[in-house]
């Protein structure tokens, strides 16, 4: 196999000044990624020596008669290096403008094309012909690869592109000749571009994209520069566009880097830990003679000057000094960025890579953001020390950075559904749509839902449909705001019975989750909080638990126990969706789209199965309206359910995983599952669903009226559509439809029948959770009321009474029994309508 | 054919002689780690190799083979390294050489352009010695060590001590009364006059150095020993934080490697443009190998226990030959345990129960076979909670006493914290190998005010207790680790923290003094005798055990029986813990299986428990 190295070695062994560890690992990496459909393809062996020790290639295809020769570096092939001044280039408005350095690409572009039998020109039309120009050491040839990026620009279009950076745009016509529009009209002078677009229009294309980055990126640059110029020849830019391209198909885990990404472009995301001050960066050095002022510039080759040792002027040996504020420089940016907590395989510390930012992507970032990024992936050897020879055989490596995406950006403002969009493959997709279809997937997943929690079905299936959600609809138009998809779910009763349990299993499948102990957490814990960076000076919003968990649920544990105070943020993320802020002279609306799956014990420490919901936790009913769903998890104390309740637990004991395993699906698939759904299934009512949801509504209303009390709120059927919505997407369905309705209204009676039912009645009222009182309560009272006031009617005119006796005297007469409290009701009403005053053991007459 | 002291002495002729062999094949990677994991097998090969754990570093040879018992405390990031590479020397030889194992290039000028250069990748992990190991578990993996030919340079006295008197065991009851004797010593302190000669000149300087310039990270506090950096070749992927491992690696402590050699030289000579590491980072990811040598992992051995009475895989067949003999130990080591818990005899009971029990598995979020106990009744502010803590100590390999004092709660760093200036992970005292015991002295614990670090560290408890995991802060996010720690607290009343079984200690002896009846105790039982329950502490919970069907059906019958009487007296909750007694009681007696039997003893173990509970609380009267 032929080396082109070996002749260049051979002649010039590199001096330890001039070696440079640049980019060795590379070779490898060429090698072996390429292999897809090109055949033998030359390694390039990196630069080493001077830029003028260029050997040549014929295309791979081509025959290998040709042999290296030395080409004059100053061709005009010489294109888009840092100082390259586009001066071959025959358009007017390119030459107007200067080319801005690209520090991201590097420096080390010397990498000229040259073709032996061919004049080094541009020649588009040459690819029928047998030879080929291609950049040394790659198979990128610059007048093929020009041609199909305009091509690419100028005819692609991307109809379904949900993108929003493509908002108002016109999807039917070419993507980014609109771009390019947009361009002139704005003046940032960068245009983005998708690389999977890309690999749609021309998968070779894209390919060298990926394998060659530092090659083809300068080419893009050249490409779009002469069609925007030759469209737009006036337009006035700082400098010529740069093509910045993003989401690299390779889109990856920083796990997953290895020494073959050396020198391709990556994409990765991570989150934000440290950013270093700007660092200046010498591009090119001005230097000038002491003895005759002649000046010279020395671009910088890799990191380094090569300090010229003679004037080229005046011979004078070692006159040359560098005249520091006649240099140029860079900015440059130092990023550490951090694995992604969800991307870690459990029981491993996350891993951290150095990120270099350069000139304008400078401080786009700060610590704590979670970003895609797109960049070149780069390796240098260490040296133990600048003195010695001797190297550390481990490589520094690091990103430079092409372009930055923010992925929870959108977090605060809207709805970032491509940052969400987990990628999964075709197979994936196929098993879950497969799963999706099957009948009893509702059951299935449901019974998945923290196996090792006997029974409660309906509990479990309405946490399901919390983890599902229901369709956000957006009614700002109207003055409502955004209507809540979030479905709340409460949990109360008896102490033991697992709930602390439940909640620690949703909040480790969601991947937005948040847990927290209504015991110990404050307002502050849950809200936000304005903190003074120590070092900075700067004020830092310190978000809590309810905004972490935005578009995720937030656990709340032991929640009867949380002071009022604390509760009373709750109001208005449990409806508005939102949590306001006033502190330390911010004042803000933060989006907190949690739902809230809260557990709660009766203030007795059991339930007691005599009183209301209300009485037993005591919350106020405010809060408990806010509620879709509110679940009783009581002991049912039957002998058929201990039976399998001891089955159950013993069999927790001494099963092993594979057992269980068999039994249950599996967790991750549950998460792939509800992941998908929530980001790709956005079911609608259909006409069908939206007259079963009226007729039910109507009939809750019924319920009541025939009892002289109301049942149904439009809160309820609120609550109704957006169980209705998140059952449908359980069966990835993109409408409604009346099955669907028909679960939400079970699971809603379900819910009601457990926790709204009057004891005392046995029937559903709904009021016990609205206005904290059954109806029949009321309406008892207000009789006790009466009968007292008949009794001190009759009593005649006695200005005042004993306590004890009108008690005594009432129960006397009263039918039913009448406790203390009772009476202490119905004197307060009395006393409300003015009727009488009770001051400590008497009782007045007004 | 190289000897045993070649491969042993210099394992890094073995990796060249088999690279050289193999013609650049890839292969000759695997080649490698199997030649020395056959020689490690053969014969207990793997006794010969000196342990970095007993022997100063300076006795070590540079680049020989080491072995290492250790936990992985936090990962670094990957490296990239010439895994084989070129240089030219001045003849303008050139020569491929093989990088792997080695930090330093050696020999010429590398040349970095050489089409033989091949990238690989490793892996660092950061390891400290097991934290909380307990003296006697030192003591005896070095005397293991020390009864073979020690391939160094080093000969310790101790080994000829223990030639002259020829019986390992006979070394101990003098050793243990010493530290007994001293009652007044630290708990890590090592105030043996002949361990001194011994580790001091290492140990000493090395905490010295730590405390002027460098935090070793360990992750309790007063710990000593060496911690490492074993580079990882293969299989990263599979090891854990927290992990145990015996890492048997080619030790590396060229001096050029560390960084920091003169920070103020270093700092004017680095490139301001290629820093991309703090000064605190350089510090954590290169500190002088003088203190924190380097190791080229060949094999590591990962250990389920770090008991060094029993052999490293505990297998069950070897268990069932310990079983024989179990009954009767077991027996003693409830007498023993019984007269220290002033002759309560259940307490004893359950606290045998608590010392083999496991996290065997996890089910959900569910940790199964956990069996927290709570010792209520415990005297405040007296020596009495720190004594039962050194009989623990005598008992399990690793362990840590957490005193609860205000202070203490409001000071200490227990969850392990993300460190990003030095991009570390800062341990904390929970950071805590697998079934380590953690004693929690509540008896410590004054009224005052807890700050947001009490009651942060107080909230971190509660999550070890309850579903056995650390959250571990990143600051911008938290981790779970789960984790795998037997926690006793011992108390005056019942425990603020939640455990899963509470046992008023009740005392039937009233000694008049307190220490010495507790010392004549330990002085009662024969060193051997120690030995024998460590064996069937760890040996016991390492059993297997199941539950027939038929015996599933009894318990489930039970189930309903109790709940027809009373049901407010038996909730899911209560059997669980019943089940859980009844594999930890099946277990300390040797069965694998749940028997009738052994069901019907847990129950009434648990009566007896529950109505000495209830008693109290009507004593006391401050309990509805």
């Amino acid at each position: 196999m032929f080396s082109p190295s070996s002749q260049s070695r051979k002649r010039d062994p590199p001096t330890p000044a001039s070696e440079d560890p640049l980019s060795p690992p590379s070779q490898r990496s060429r090698a072996h990624d390429t292999s897809t459909e090109l055949q033998p393809m030359p390694t390039s062996p990196a630069m080493d020596t001077a830029a003028q020790d260029v050997s040549l290639f014929s295309s791979p295809m081509a025959p290998r008669s040709v042999l290296q020769s030395e080409v004059d570096a100053s061709s005009p092939l010489m294109y888009g290096t840092p100082s390259s001044r586009v001066e071959g280039t025959p358009r007017s408005g390119i030459r107007g403008t200067p080319a801005r350095q690209r520090a991201d690409l590097g420096s080390v572009r010397k990498a000229p094309q040259v073709d032996m039998h061919s004049e080094p020109s541009f020649d588009f039309c040459e690819q029928g012909a047998g030879q080929r120009l291609v950049i040394w050491g790659t198979d990128v040839n610059v007048g093929t690869c020009k041609e199909k990026f305009q091509r690419f620009l100028q005819q692609f279009t991307a109809p379904n592109s949900r993108e929003e950076e493509n908002a108002g745009l016109d999807l039917n016509e070419p993507l980014y000749m609109q771009k390019l529009d947009e361009i002139s009209v704005v003046g940032e002078p960068v245009l983005n571009v998708n690389c999977s677009h890309i690999q749609t229009f021309d998968a070779d294309l894209y390919r060298q994209l990926i394998c060659y980055p530092q090659e083809v990126i300068p080419t893009f640059d050249m490409a779009v520069n002469e069609l925007f110029f030759d469209r737009l020849p006036d337009s006035v830019l700082e400098h010529q566009i740069q093509v910045r391209p993003y989401s690299a198909l390779k889109t990856r885990n920083m796990r997953a880097l290895n020494p073959e990404d050396i020198d391709q472009l990556i994409t990765i995301s991570g989150m934000v830990i440290r950013t270093s001050q700007l660092i200046p960066e010498m591009q090119e050095a001005f230097f000038r003679c002491q003895v005759c002022v002649f000046n010279t510039r020395v671009e910088v080759d890799r990191g380094r000057i090569a300090e010229p040792a003679v004037c080229r002027n005046c011979n004078t040996t070692h006159s040359m000094a560098l005249v520091h504020n006649r240099s140029a420089f860079s900015d440059k940016q130092m990023i550490k960025l951090q694995e992604s907590p969800e991307d870690m395989p459990a029981g491993q510390t996350p891993h951290t890579t150095v990120v270099y930012a350069h000139n304008d992507l400078v401080d786009k970032v700060q610590p704590g953001d979670r970003i895609n990024i797109t960049g070149i992936y780069r390796a240098a050897p260490m040296r133990l020390n600048p003195r010695q020879s001797q190297v550390k055989s481990v490589y520094k490596t690091h990103i430079d950075v092409i372009h930055f995406r923010k992925t929870d950006e959108k977090r605060l403002h809207g709805l970032d559904e491509d940052g969400e969009q987990k990628l999964f493959t075709k197979e994936r997709v196929a098993m879950l749509k497969e799963l999706a279809a099957k009948p009893d997937v509702y059951e299935r997943l449901s019974s998945a839902l923290a196996p090792s929690i006997y029974e409660h079905e309906d509990i479990k299936k309405g946490i399901l449909l919390q983890l599902f959600g229901g369709t956000r609809k957006d009614f700002t138009q109207t003055g409502r705001g955004n209507f809540r998809a979030e479905i709340n779910i409460l949990l109360c009763g008896d102490p033991g019975t697992s709930k602390s349990q439940l909640l620690q299993y949703v909040y480790n499948l969601v991947p937005r989750g948040q847990y927290t102990s209504g015991k110990g957490s404050s307002a502050v814990g849950l809200t936000a909080y304005v903190m003074k960076d120590p070092e900075t000076r700067q004020l830092v919003l310190q978000t809590g638990a309810l905004v972490l968990s935005d578009n995720g649920i937030c656990c709340i544990d032991e929640f009867d126990k949380m002071s009022d105070n604390t509760r009373s943020v709750l109001h208005e993320v449990m409806e508005q969706q939102t949590l306001s802020i006033a502190k330390a002279g911010i004042i803000c609306q933060l989006n907190a789209r949690t739902s809230v799956l809260a557990a709660a014990n009766p203030v007795e420490s059991q339930w007691n199965p005599k009183k209301t919901t209300i009485e037993n936790i005591q919350l106020p009913h405010t809060l408990l309206s806010r509620f879709d769903l509110i679940f009783l998890m009581l002991d049912p104390q039957d002998e058929a359910y201990d039976r399998r309740l001891a089955h159950h637990l013993v069999a927790l004991y001494y099963q092993s995983e594979e057992q269980i395993e068999e039994e249950h699906l599996d967790m991750a698939v549950l998460k792939d599952y509800i992941a998908f759904a929530r980001t790709s299934v956005h079911p609608r009512l259909s006409e069908e669903a939206s007259q079963a949801l009226i007729e039910a509504y109507v009939d809750m209303r019924k319920i009541g009226s025939g009892r002289g009390m109301v049942s149904a709120y439009p809160r309820q059927l609120e609550s109704l559509i957006r169980l209705a919505e998140a059952h449908a997407k359980v069966r990835f369905s993109s409408k409604v439809e009346s099955i669907d309705v028909e679960e939400a209204k079970r699971l809603h009676r379900e819910a009601l029948k457990q926790s709204a039912t009057d004891p005392r009645t046995g029937f559903v009222d709904i009021s016990i959770l609205t206005t904290g009182m059954s109806a029949t309560a009321r309406k008892r009272k207000e009789e006790v009321a009466q009968a007292l006031k008949k009794l001190i009617q009759s009593k005649g005119k006695t200005p005042a009474m004993k306590y004890q006796q009108l008690f005594d005297d009432l129960r006397g007469q009263s039918e039913a029994a009448i406790t203390k409290d009772m009476f202490d009701e119905a004197l307060r009403a009395l006393a409300d309508e003015d009727y009488l005053t009770v001051t400590g053991k008497t009782v007045r007459l007004l | 054919m190289p000897t045993v002291h070649d491969w042993i002495n210099n394992p890094l002729a073995v990796v060249d002689g088999l690279f050289a062999q193999s013609n650049s094949s890839p292969d000759w990677e695997k080649k490698v780690v199997e030649y020395f994991k056959e020689k490690l097998k053969l014969n207990d090969a793997h006794t010969w190799v000196p342990s970095l754990n007993d022997v100063p570093l300076y006795y070590l040879k540079p680049n020989s083979l080491v072995k290492f018992r250790c936990m992985v405390q936090d990962m670094f990031d990957p490296e990239f390294f010439m895994g084989v590479y070129e240089t030219n020397d001045l003849t303008s030889n050139s020569k491929v050489k093989c990088g792997k194992y080695k930090d330093i290039t050696v020999g010429g000028q590398v040349d970095f352009n050489s089409r033989n250069t091949v990238t690989s990748e490793r892996q660092t992990f950061y390891c400290v010695p097991i934290p909380g190991e307990s003296q006697w578990a030192k003591e005896i993996s070095f005397i293991c060590q020390a009864r073979v030919v020690p391939s160094t340079s080093y000969v310790p006295n101790r080994h000829k001590r223990s030639y002259e008197e020829d019986d390992e065991m006979d070394t101990q009851p003098q050793q243990l009364k010493d530290v007994r004797t001293q009652s007044s010593a630290e708990s890590h302190g090592n105030t043996e006059p002949k361990r001194q000669e011994t580790e001091a000149p290492s140990h000493d300087s090395s905490s010295a150095h730590c405390t002027s310039s460098l935090d070793l990270n360990f992750p309790l506090p007063g710990e000593k020993g060496p911690a490492c950096l074993v580079k990882v070749y293969e299989d990263w992927d599979g090891f854990k934080l927290n992990d145990m491992l015996e890492v048997f690696g080619i030790l590396s402590v060229d001096p050029a490697l560390s960084v920091i050699a003169d920070e103020r030289e270093a700092s004017s000579l680095l490139d301001p443009t290629e820093v991309t590491e703090t000064v605190e980072e350089q510090r954590v990811h290169s500190p002088p190998p003088s203190l924190v040598p380097r190791l080229h992992m060949l094999y590591a051995q990962p250990l389920v226990h770090n008991n060094p009475l029993l052999p490293s895989s505990s297998e069950q067949s070897y268990l069932s030959s310990v079983l024989g003999e179990l009954a009767s130990v077991r027996a003693e080591l409830h007498t023993y345990l019984t007269h220290v818990l002033m002759g309560d005899s259940l307490a004893a009971e359950y606290l045998i129960l608590h010392l083999i029990s496991n996290v065997y598995s996890r089910r959900d979020v569910l940790p199964l076979g956990k069996f927290t106990l709570n010792l209520s009744g415990c005297p405040h502010s007296s020596p009495y909670t720190e004594h039962l803590y050194k009989v623990i100590q005598q008992l399990v390999p690793s362990s840590y006493r957490l005193c609860m004092s205000l202070h203490n709660m409001n000071n200490q760093r227990m969850v392990p914290r993300k460190d990003y200036t030095a991009n570390r992970l800062v341990s904390g005292t929970l950071q805590l190998a697998n079934n380590t015991s953690l004693f929690l002295d509540e008896t410590q614990l004054e009224q005052g005010q807890l700050d947001a670090t009490g009651v942060r560290n107080i909230t971190a408890l509660g999550n070890l207790i309850s579903w056995q995991k650390v959250d571990y802060d990143f600051n911008y996010h938290q981790m779970e680790f789960p984790c795998n720690i037997n926690v006793l607290i011992t108390s005056e009343g019942r425990s603020l923290l939640p455990s899963d079984s509470q046992v008023n200690l009740r005392p039937t002896l009233n000694p008049p003094n307190l220490e010495e009846y507790l010392s004549a105790v330990q002085v009662a039982q024969v060193p051997s005798q120690f030995n024998k329950y460590r064996i069937y502490l760890s040996g016991a919970r390492a059993l297997n055990y199941t539950i027939s069907d038929e015996i599933t059906k009894a318990v489930e019958e039970d189930f309903v029986e109790m709940r027809k009487d009373d049901p407010q007296s038996m909730s899911a909750e209560d059997l669980h813990r019943l089940l859980v007694v009844a594999r930890l009681l099946s277990l300390s007696h040797g069965q694998n299986t749940l028997s009738r039997d052994g069901w019907m003893k847990a129950k009434q173990l648990e009566a007896l428990r529950i109505s000495r509970t209830q008693q109290q609380k009507s004593l006391s009267g401050n309990e509805p």
